[in-house]
């Protein structure tokens, strides 16, 4: 309990410089848009001078940007993101609407990535050096080679259009009224090609990270004692050397978060899943600076709680993490 | 060094693809004389209708070979440039950071720390919707969040570096701290750096891609993501037109890794 509390004492006293200076580049990128919210307003719905330095004045952007940059900070405080051109909503609102997709998607993602990912590790690494292990290692390279928007379009190429078991696009089959269980594994039906396409990478890192644990381990005096006592390879493999590799899979989950909310983006572009990466691609077409601000901000916390909840996973996995003199 | 690298399998197979791919990419401008964006044949062709459009053509009818080493020159030269740049920046920072320690060391890591906090891929998303999507704004996003991790290595070495007698010796010399760090200590601490090229190459090309699938990259120059986005609509018809791109964008990424990997053991076996 108290090591749980030093860690997240810890991680919280970190992430404030840290998201001072995202929100100090986020209002950087505001001053540095061509345009501000009150031209991509008359836009859109055309106005004369009079109105635009009376939307200015309302919209705070007439001011010197000292001013600007308090102000900017003292709506984050209040939870003011301010308003979506594009959508023509509080950007939270669609912020809101947005994020549980995302989530959801990262989720599907996580578990088909450890799950595969630890597998083939475990398989790669009981015997390196072996058959199955260069097979296995080769495969995981081209992988990670692989971009993940050319991967979704073979997906839908292969599984959509050829073979029709999975839907193409979107989070739900839309229109249709469907009682609680089956809404669940509608949902889960539409994610299964995103999660993978969006995954791949992930499967081979984890499958590399456990297999390099795993070699490591082969090496320790806790496996030869284990031989010794005569215990079968099978329980070597699993209890002696899969199972210490484990913890640095962990490490890296925290690591890789960003990159899953960066992936999201093109992943979601193009199997139309209404997400929160879509809806950055979506600000940025419509040039809605305030909106993609907001996916900016609201996906450096979903990292920095993403870390909080890994570094606790840790604590109770790692007895030395979070000790009194670590 | 090289030759270390090259006994390995993986440094060999690696650097003889990316060779094939950088002989393309330069001799491109040669083979393919003409504009990749230019309409020469009917479009739609499949590949090896027609033996001058091996590859066939896209939607417009646009010679998919041609656009294919066009678009090799645009990839490598955009990701070693953002390696050039993140290296240099990320060395520089981390030496500073590590050598001068104190205020300097906290707020350049506090920057790094931040830079890596945010999602790179929206980071770049970010500075390309501020810069334009040009080539250079492509670069500097992409370069944007790649310098964090070759500053925290050397950070790493240089202040194991700084304590040994060498770099004592030059103190004693009464040279500035500073000439120090970048003439003594950095040059003794780029090997594992190295390595870590091959990572930044190979993640430049795929987010390079991803931004030009995503059409936020030049549109006047040819490249393997803006084919692919094109290709997409008739994926039910012509998927050739997205094949042969992404085989390339593939093939290059794997090579760079490869090489990379290789580099890795060979610093590994040397130490």
């Amino acid at each position: 309990m108290n090591r749980a509390l030093r860690v997240v004492a810890r991680r919280c006293i970190a992430a404030v410089p840290t998201f001072l200076l995202v929100a100090l580049a986020a209002f950087a990128l505001l001053e540095a848009a061509p345009g501000d919210a009150a031209d991509a307003y008359l836009a859109q719905t055309g106005g004369d001078l009079g109105f635009a330095a009376e939307l200015r004045a309302r919209l705070g952007l007439a001011a010197t940007w000292p001013e600007r940059l308090l102000g900017f900070f003292g709506s984050l405080l209040g939870l003011n993101l301010g308003q979506s051109v594009i959508f023509n909503r509080p950007v939270l609102a669609v912020l809101g609407e947005r994020l549980p997709n995302t989530l959801l998607l990262m989720s599907a993602t996580i578990l088909v990535a450890t799950g595969l990912g630890v597998t083939l590790g475990i398989l790669a690494g009981a015997r390196p050096g072996g058959v199955r292990d260069r097979v296995l290692s080769t495969a995981a390279l081209t992988l990670l080679a692989m971009p993940n928007f050319w991967l979704s379009l073979l997906l839908i190429l292969g599984f959509v259009v050829k073979l029709g078991w999975f839907p193409i696009g979107g989070i739900r089959t839309i229109g249709a009224q469907l009682p609680g269980l089956a809404a669940g594994f509608d949902v889960l039906h539409h994610l299964v090609l995103p999660a993978i396409a969006l995954g791949a990478g992930y499967i081979a890192i984890y499958q590399r990270t456990l297999r390099a644990g795993m070699i490591e381990a082969w090496r320790g005096d806790h496996v030869r004692a284990a031989h010794a006592r005569g215990v079968p390879r099978r329980a070597v493999i699993w209890r002696a050397v899969a199972r210490p590799a484990l913890l640095p899979v962990v490490v890296l989950f925290g690591q890789q978060m960003g990159a899953l909310v960066g992936g999201s983006v093109v992943v979601e572009t193009v199997f139309s899943i209404p997400g929160m990466g879509r809806l950055a691609y979506e600000a940025v077409v419509g040039r809605d600076a305030l909106l993609l601000v907001g996916v900016l901000l609201t996906a450096t916390c979903v990292v920095l709680l993403a870390n909080l909840i890994v570094d606790l996973l840790l604590v109770r996995l790692d007895p030395r993490i979070g000790a009194a003199d670590a | 060094m090289l030759g270390a690298t090259l006994t390995t399998q993986e440094g060999a197979l690696g650097a003889a693809l990316l060779l094939i791919a950088a002989a393309l990419a330069l001799a491109a401008p040669v083979l393919w004389t003409g504009d990749p964006l230019a309409m020469i044949g009917r479009p739609l062709l499949s590949p090896f209708a027609d033996a001058s459009l091996p590859l066939g053509t896209d939607r417009l009818g646009r010679d998919i070979a041609a656009g294919i080493v066009h678009g090799a020159r645009e990839s490598l030269f955009t990701a070693v440039t953002v390696a050039v740049v993140a290296l240099l920046v990320g060395s520089s920072l981390g030496t500073i950071a590590g050598y001068l320690g104190g205020l300097a060391d906290e707020c350049i890591m506090r920057i790094a720390d931040a830079v890596q906090t945010v999602p790179s891929f929206l980071l770049a998303l970010a500075i390309v919707s501020a810069a334009g999507p040009s080539a250079s704004g492509v670069i500097a996003a992409l370069a944007a969040s790649a310098w964090t991790a070759p500053a925290r290595i050397v950070r790493a070495e240089v202040l194991s570096l700084r304590q040994l007698a060498f770099v004592d010796a030059s103190r004693l010399y009464g040279r500035h701290s500073l000439a120090i760090a970048f003439t003594v200590v950095l040059p003794n601490a780029l090997a594992p750096v190295i390595a870590l090229a091959a990572i930044i190459v190979a993640g430049a090309i795929l987010s390079e891609s991803a931004l030009a699938f995503l059409g936020l990259a030049d549109p006047n120059r040819a490249s393997w993501g803006a084919m692919i986005a094109e290709g997409r609509s008739v994926l039910r018809t012509a998927p050739h037109v997205i094949l042969a791109p992404g085989l390339a964008l593939l093939s290059t990424v794997l090579a760079v890794s490869l090489l990379g990997e290789g580099v890795a053991k060979a610093v590994a076996r040397r130490a």
